[in-house]
């Protein structure tokens, strides 16, 4: 009889959805078997058995939000969930207080054999501490402090190595965790991204009679949540610019068909925001102030380009990123951005797959949106806004005519990036984009 | 500024008051005559007059109480108590009078009287006169119990008791009468209520008070040679008791001791240790450990009652080891 608890599967989690249940209450359970959905507060994942028996209750409804270690389900030996249930808390009592007896008696023991003069305050706390039983084993020991700094550094504290008493993770362990982030110029673990553009509908307040039209609160994820979040940190503390510039598409769109013509026998298509991508990311490896993030006084620049993409989710806004899109091949780019947008789609994006990002792209185009200002996504520096491709009258060499045109928008951390900086990046990139060849050169 | 020892600061400081205020006399046993068996009344007899420095049979709770009369009727009292052992005689008059009456009776009547008494072992005095036992007043609200470790202190906190118009437990330490320190000459009166930062460090928070607060400036000073910042909080005032200092000290290092010459079940340290892990406990890096005496009557022996009693050697062990299990080098 052992109860699950809800797992920490990210970060930055702090509570996470049952999205669904796999298994069945009475269900045969193998090591190994998917229990569970778990929606966290970057994307839907699976939760596996780690033990054999039977799923003798569901303690957590589908749907419903619970925080990381609430008991969410029980495994037991027999699929009969009343005798599972009683059984399991009798036998938790009587563990306890055993158990705690035996450790009253040694904590008298080491009284006696204490030196006079001087209590050992740790080995007993530890010899009287109630015994970790079942799950809690597990749990790794760490200081309050070494807590709260791996939740103000980013880090996720299961996954370093403590150096206090029994491994006990102490701040020293996480300073140098974040010392080690900072000098792998690693962003993977400042807080990882999400965005929308949208913003949250609220009803008109004071609203007294109901005429069936009166507002209703939507039961929202937690992608929803970490939007809010994280969007209106990111308006309320990053100082924004925006440049805007439009470029000639013509010679993009002819560079775009012949790409396909050549590709079509591999069934792989790159799409505009495929150039885009791969074109910030070449361009951004020749303005590398723009490839940069403001954390906490302090500017890095990024060795490696992470260009995230924008997906729209029926959940919200994710962004996926291409790890070191600028080595990438172009193909590449297309097909890991398809690959990666299905699994936005079906929630199943790994946090890893989320983070890291150095820079932004978003493109409304595919709506007609002309242009738009996007909110930046923290830590990174900038987001590339892209509308849609239009005919637009232009003039060219004094004649007045029409041309297939972008426009582009890029939003900058003005604490980062200065105006200057960014325009000269805006302007490479349209004539990049102008000479396509250049995105793959 | 003068270099004198915690027991002239303490015989000046009642003389001074004595100068300064009609009202304020003096009743003890044995603190006339024979000048008090600390030689803390030396010469009051003579400058003051058998009015003001009384003489008082062996009976605690006796002049206990008349000392609450007197103040009561608007007279400062200054009790010397010979031992704070001897104070178990008199619990009912300080514990069911002295601190009941301002709050029984409406606030009609304050209780300025002071009981200066020593506690301490180290002195081979035996079982039932080594204690410190200060713990019980702390307890008890409507008692203000002061326990300076300094001479300066010793000055400054009893001129502050005599002139506050609540019943002050004063203890003193027999191990601290002869230390030496300067005293200013300005006549400063402390804060009642108010614990201090003695000596500042960055490693590791250490808490003392009455002996153990100039024990743990020794253990500063002797880490500091090795590299090892201690920040030395004096808690000056156990009741009331100056949380947010200890707090804001433990927020700053991550980690802290706790000395107390009493016992440890129970003691002082369970108190501070509590009100850091309430003030302090996203800052602590290591569990807050506590140094006391050991859990034993105090034995005659000198051998024993030195092996009973914390040391400067067994509080550097306890900060090594609490500075080790934070990761901090320590030799």
């Amino acid at each position: 009889m052992s109860e699950i608890y809800m797992p920490r599967l990210s970060d930055t989690m702090e509570e996470g959805v049952i999205s669904s249940w796999v298994k069945k209450v009475g269900d045969k359970v193998a090591s190994g078997d998917v229990l569970v959905e778990i929606e966290t507060d970057k994307a839907v994942m699976e939760y596996e058995a780690y033990e054999d028996g039977y799923l003798v209750k569901q303690a957590v409804s589908e749907g419903d939000t619970v925080p990381i270690g609430q008991v969410i389900g029980v495994i037991g030996d027999s699929p009969d969930a009343d005798t599972g249930d009683e059984g399991g808390t009798d036998a938790g009592g009587d563990a306890d207080e055993s158990d705690s007896d035996a450790a009253d008696q040694e904590a008298e023991k080491g009284e006696e054999g204490e030196d006079a003069g001087s209590a050992d305050a740790e080995p007993r706390a530890e010899a009287t501490a109630p015994p970790a039983a079942g799950d809690n084993a597990d749990r790794p020991r760490t200081s309050p402090l070494a807590r709260r700094l791996a939740r103000e550094y980013g880090l996720d504290i299961a996954s370093i190595q403590g150096s206090g008493p029994k491994g006990r993770v102490v701040r020293a362990d996480i300073e140098a965790a974040a010392k080690e982030q900072r000098e792998n110029g690693d962003a993977a673990a400042a807080p990882a991204p999400e965005r929308a553009a949208a913003p949250a509908a609220s009803g008109p307040a004071g609203q007294a009679y109901d005429d069936g039209r009166a507002s209703e609160e939507v039961k929202v994820g937690n992608v929803r949540k970490v939007i809010a979040r994280r969007l209106t940190q990111s308006k309320q503390e990053v100082p924004h610019f925006y440049l805007r510039r439009t470029i000639d598409a013509e010679a993009l769109k002819a560079f775009r068909a012949q790409i396909n013509e050549q590709l079509a026998d591999t069934g792989v298509k790159v799409s505009f925001n495929d150039l885009i991508v791969k074109a910030a990311a070449t361009t951004l490896r020749a303005h590398p102030q723009v490839n940069a993030s403001w954390v906490d006084d302090r500017l890095l620049q990024h060795g490696r380009v992470n260009v995230g993409v924008a997906v729209a989710v029926d959940a919200g806004l994710v962004v996926p990123v291409l790890h070191d899109t600028d080595t990438m091949p172009l193909s590449k780019v297309a097909t890991t951005t398809r690959e990666l947008a299905g699994r936005a789609r079906d929630g199943k994006l790994k946090p890893q797959e989320m983070s890291g990002g150095t820079f932004s792209v978003s493109n409304l185009g595919m709506f007609g949106v002309d242009s738009f200002s996007a909110v930046i996504n923290p830590p990174e520096a900038a987001i590339l806004a892209v509308g849609a491709m239009k005919q637009q009258a232009v003039v060219r060499d004094g004649e007045i005519v029409a041309r297939n045109t972008i426009a582009l928008e890029l939003s900058v951390d003005h604490r980062a990036v200065d105006g200057a900086v960014g325009a000269a990046f805006l302007k490479e990139l349209a004539e990049v984009l102008e000479s396509p060849m250049r995105i793959i050169l | 500024m003068s270099v004198i020892t915690y027991r002239q600061a303490l015989r000046d400081t009642l003389r001074a008051e004595m100068h300064r205020d009609e009202n304020v006399l003096l009743l003890g046993e044995e603190i006339g005559v024979f000048e008090g068996s600390y030689k803390i009344t030396e010469g009051l007899l003579k400058e003051f007059g058998e009015r003001r420095v009384r003489d008082t049979p062996i009976a605690e709770e006796g002049f206990v109480g008349a000392a609450i009369g007197a103040a009561m009727l608007g007279l400062r009292p200054v009790v010397e108590l010979m031992t704070i052992n001897f104070s178990l005689i008199a619990i009912d008059q300080i514990i069911n009078h002295a601190a009941k009456i301002y709050g029984m009776f409406g606030g009609q009547t304050s209780v300025p009287m002071v009981i200066r008494t020593p506690g301490g072992g180290g002195q081979q005095l035996g079982a039932t006169h080594s204690q410190n036992i200060e713990l019980f007043y702390a307890f008890i609200p409507g008692l203000k119990v002061l326990a300076p470790s300094t001479p300066a202190e010793a000055a400054s906190m009893l001129r502050a008791a005599i002139r506050d118009d609540d019943p002050v437990l004063f203890l003193e330490n027999l191990g601290l009468y002869n230390t030496k320190g300067e005293v200013p000459d300005d006549e400063s009166v402390a804060e009642i209520g108010r614990a201090a930062v003695t000596r500042e460090g960055t490693d590791i928070t250490l808490i003392g008070y009455s002996r153990m607060a100039m024990v743990a400036t020794q253990v500063a000073e002797k880490l500091a040679a090795e590299d090892i910042s201690v920040e030395v909080v004096d808690l000056r005032s156990l009741r009331p008791l100056d949380r947010e200092t200890v707090v804001a000290s433990v927020r700053k290092t991550g980690a802290a001791v706790v000395a107390e010459d009493d016992w440890l079940t129970y003691g002082i340290g369970a108190e501070i240790a509590a009100s850091i892990q309430e003030g302090a406990f996203d800052y602590l890096d290591a569990p807050v450990r506590r140094v006391a005496m050991a859990e034993v009557p105090m034995p005659y022996a000198k051998p024993l009652e030195s092996a009973a009693l914390p040391s400067v050697a067994s509080i550097t062990t306890a900060v090594k080891e609490t500075l080790s299990a934070v990761g901090k080098r320590v030799g």
